[in-house]
This record gives C-alpha cells, structure tokens and sequence, in this order.
C-alpha cells in the first residue's frame, strides 16, 4: 500500500516541478525589496530611445490611458496621471513595480500588471500566458520615464 | 501612531470603495449620442444622411418576402410592422418559454424563421439579419426601453451584471471600469461613454457598416485582450439582458451613428 503511493507522489512531484519551471520560462523571477524592484528584470539598464517609442505605440496601451510630455502625440487619454516628471517622484526600482504589477498597491487600480500572468480571467488565446509587455520592454520603459524629471 | 496611521487609511479605503463601481444613477444616463460631435449627430438625425436607413429599407423588403418552404412572409402572419412591431425592440431580450432562457431579437428572428417560415437561420452580422433587425427596433425608435418583466429573467439579469463587473482578459479590466467608473473621461482621445445600448444594430463609422450589439460586445472583450464569447452565446444574451435592465427608460435610437 505504502509502496504504490510512492509514484504517485514522485509524479505529483514531477509535475509540480514542470509546472514552476514552465512559469519560470515566462516570467524573469525579480525580488520586491520595499515599494519596489531594485534590480534590472533583465540585469542590463533599459534603452530609454526604445522606450519612449514603446510609452508612444498604441499597441504597448500606455497613451491610451496617460497622457504626458509629447505636444506633438495626437489621442491621448486623460483616465490617469500625466507622466510629466514621473521620474522625479518615483525612483527606477518604484516605477519597475509600478509597471510589473500597480495591483500591488492598489487593488482597484485600473492600470494592468503589465509582467504578470496569474490571478487572469478569460485571457484571449493569443494573450494566453504572456506578460503585456516582455522584461526587455519594462526595463526601456523604465529608463525613459525615468528621463521625465521636473 | 503607526498602527493609527494604517487603521485610518483602512477606514479611507473602505470608505472610498463603494465610490467606485458604482452604478450610474438614473438621472445621469446619456446616451452615445450626446458624447459625439455635430457631424455625426446630423447624420444619425436625418434619415436621408444617416446609412443605417439603407438596412432598414432593406429590412421592410425582407418583412414581405417568403423565404422558406412554408411560403409564410413576416407580413403575413405579423401584418403591417408599424403596428405590430412597435415597442417589441425595446423589450428584448426576452424569455422564452419553451427555451425556458431569454432569447435577443436576432435569435427570435431566427426561431420565426425556422419554427414558421422554415427557412434556414441567418447568421449574426449577415446582411439580412441585420436589415431585419433594423427594420423591427426602427418601430420602436422614440420608444422607452421597457425590459420585459418576466420574473424568470432575474437570474439571466444577475449573471449579466456579473459579467458586466468581472475583471477578465490580459488588461484585466471590467465593462463597468470604464462605462460605470470613467464614462466622463477619454481613452486614445476618444469619449468613453457610458455603454448605453439605445441603438442597435447601429451604424458604427469605424466599421463602416451596420452590426449587431453582440458585434459591439465582442469587439470590446477582444480590446481588452480577453476570448470573445462566440455570436449567440449565453453570456452575450445576458450582458444584452443586463445592459437593457440599466438602459430601462431611455428612447430607442434605432439605427444609431456612433463614430
């Protein structure tokens, strides 16, 4: 009886293993140290050129809430804060968590966990256990906003 | 003081949520039409302007026409429409009771075809179907919303809500954190609005044709990036169901302009 079990649980083992190794894949694991993420998702400072790009296409959903410094941006939307000087009130590591996961700090917040893929509803099949944005994309973002100083 | 502190900004956000997601009293209701400009207004005004009409006439050709092997036209057991139909839009969806679950006006096109015309169904966003419903909604257009009263609607009602204030899809959002919660404000430079469902089938600039509510809701779920449920299924009858329920009292536009 004892012995029959073993498998079982060397399989149920063995799957959860494959399971965190999957959800390792997705997602670059990062530490949260106080109100944010101190260290580069990708261990290398962002672009801050392909990030001001990436806050200004429609598809990476940023200008379709804020709006910010670009005059010359048609179509953006007022639903949250204008990111003038938003590097002068958050530090890197604050603007890193902001983007990987607002909910932390706000649970009704309508801002997206932007590196996140659990806790999801009803995820359309091409989204399906993807982040919005890639840790590459989070870290170029970071290092423009960071540029936005009062 | 620090456990203080905590308590009392606990106690704010308690006290703020009922803030949010909250439901839009009745006399702060606007249709889609009062957020667009005075172009599109003009068009959806004038019925030689406005595009939607072209599916309404086609609709009353269709309402005489005998497309099936009973040899029955909508005409001749509905007679003249402006009479008959009035008022029947703006109580749909409605329960049926030998599906014992409501059915929107599309699918009851559907069953008059196949139950008396026996004419094969018309699909969601066809040509014909939306002609159709067109021309029915037209009657009721100045008309109330008046949800039907069926009391075996209430649990169709409830499950529609929740839908409506369901977070899903990657952007993780629910219709009601924009059309409750931010109506009043720009997304893309673009007027929110509050979802009202006063026009359907409308003719939608950016479509540049006519389409369904169900089109409506999909393109919606796909835009915040969650799976679109299938034409004609269940939850998208109950969102319809519950979108009427909060839309009770407003007038029927049919066919609507909407950018």
């Amino acid at each position: 009886m004892a012995n029959s079990l073993v498998p079982v649980v060397l399989l149920a083992a063995g799957t959860l293993a494959i399971t965190s190794m999957a959800r390792a894949d997705t997602l670059v694991p990062y530490t949260v140290v106080g109100d944010g993420i101190p260290q580069s998702l990708t261990g290398r400072p962002g672009d801050a050129a392909r990030g001001r790009a990436l806050v200004l296409d429609r598809t990476s959903t940023c200008i379709l809430c804020h709006s910010g410094p670009f005059p010359n941006v048609k179509f953006q939307g007022d639903l949250a804060p204008n990111l003038a000087g938003v590097g002068s009130r958050w530090s890197a590591s604050q603007l890193r968590l902001r983007l990987v996961d607002a909910s932390r700090f706000n649970p009704a917040t309508i801002m997206p966990s932007f590196y996140r893929v659990d806790g999801l509803v009803h995820v359309g099949q091409n989204w399906r256990d993807k982040p919005i944005l890639s840790a590459e994309q989070i870290e170029d973002i970071v290092a423009y906003l960071a540029t936005l100083r009062d | 003081m620090k456990r203080a502190c905590a308590m009392l900004v606990a106690a704010l956000l308690v006290a703020a949520a009922p803030l949010r997601a909250a439901e839009i009293p009745p006399d702060q209701r606007r249709s889609g039409y009062s957020f667009m400009g005075p172009d599109s207004k003009a068009m959806q005004d004038d019925d030689t302007a406005n595009p939607g009409m072209l599916w309404v006439l086609d609709g009353e050709a269709l309402w005489n026409k005998r497309p099936g092997a009973a040899n029955n036209a909508c005409a001749d057991c509905h007679g003249d429409a402006r009479a008959s139909m009035k008022g029947v839009a703006a109580r749909y969806p409605a329960f049926d009771k030998a599906l014992g679950r409501p059915v929107d006006l599309e699918q009851r096109i559907n069953l008059c075809r196949a139950q008396h015309q026996q004419a094969p169904a018309l699909d969601y966003e066809s040509h014909d179907l939306l002609a159709l419903s067109a021309f029915i909604a037209n009657q009721s257009r100045g008309m109330p919303i008046t949800p039907d009263g069926d009391s075996q609607l209430a649990p169709f009602i409830a499950r529609g809500h929740e839908l409506f204030m369901q977070r899903q899809g990657q952007l993780n959002l629910a219709c009601a954190n924009c059309h409750d919660d931010n109506w009043d404000k720009r997304l893309a430079g673009a007027a929110i609005t509050q979802g009202q469902p006063t026009g359907y089938p409308m003719y939608r600039l950016e479509w540049q044709t006519l389409g369904s509510l169900q089109r409506r809701l999909r393109g919606c779920m796909t835009g915040i990036r969650a799976q679109a449920y299938n034409y004609g299924a269940p939850e998208l009858v109950e969102l319809e169901l519950y979108l009427m329920s909060r839309a009770a009292g407003m007038p029927i536009e049919t066919p609507a302009v909407r950018p």
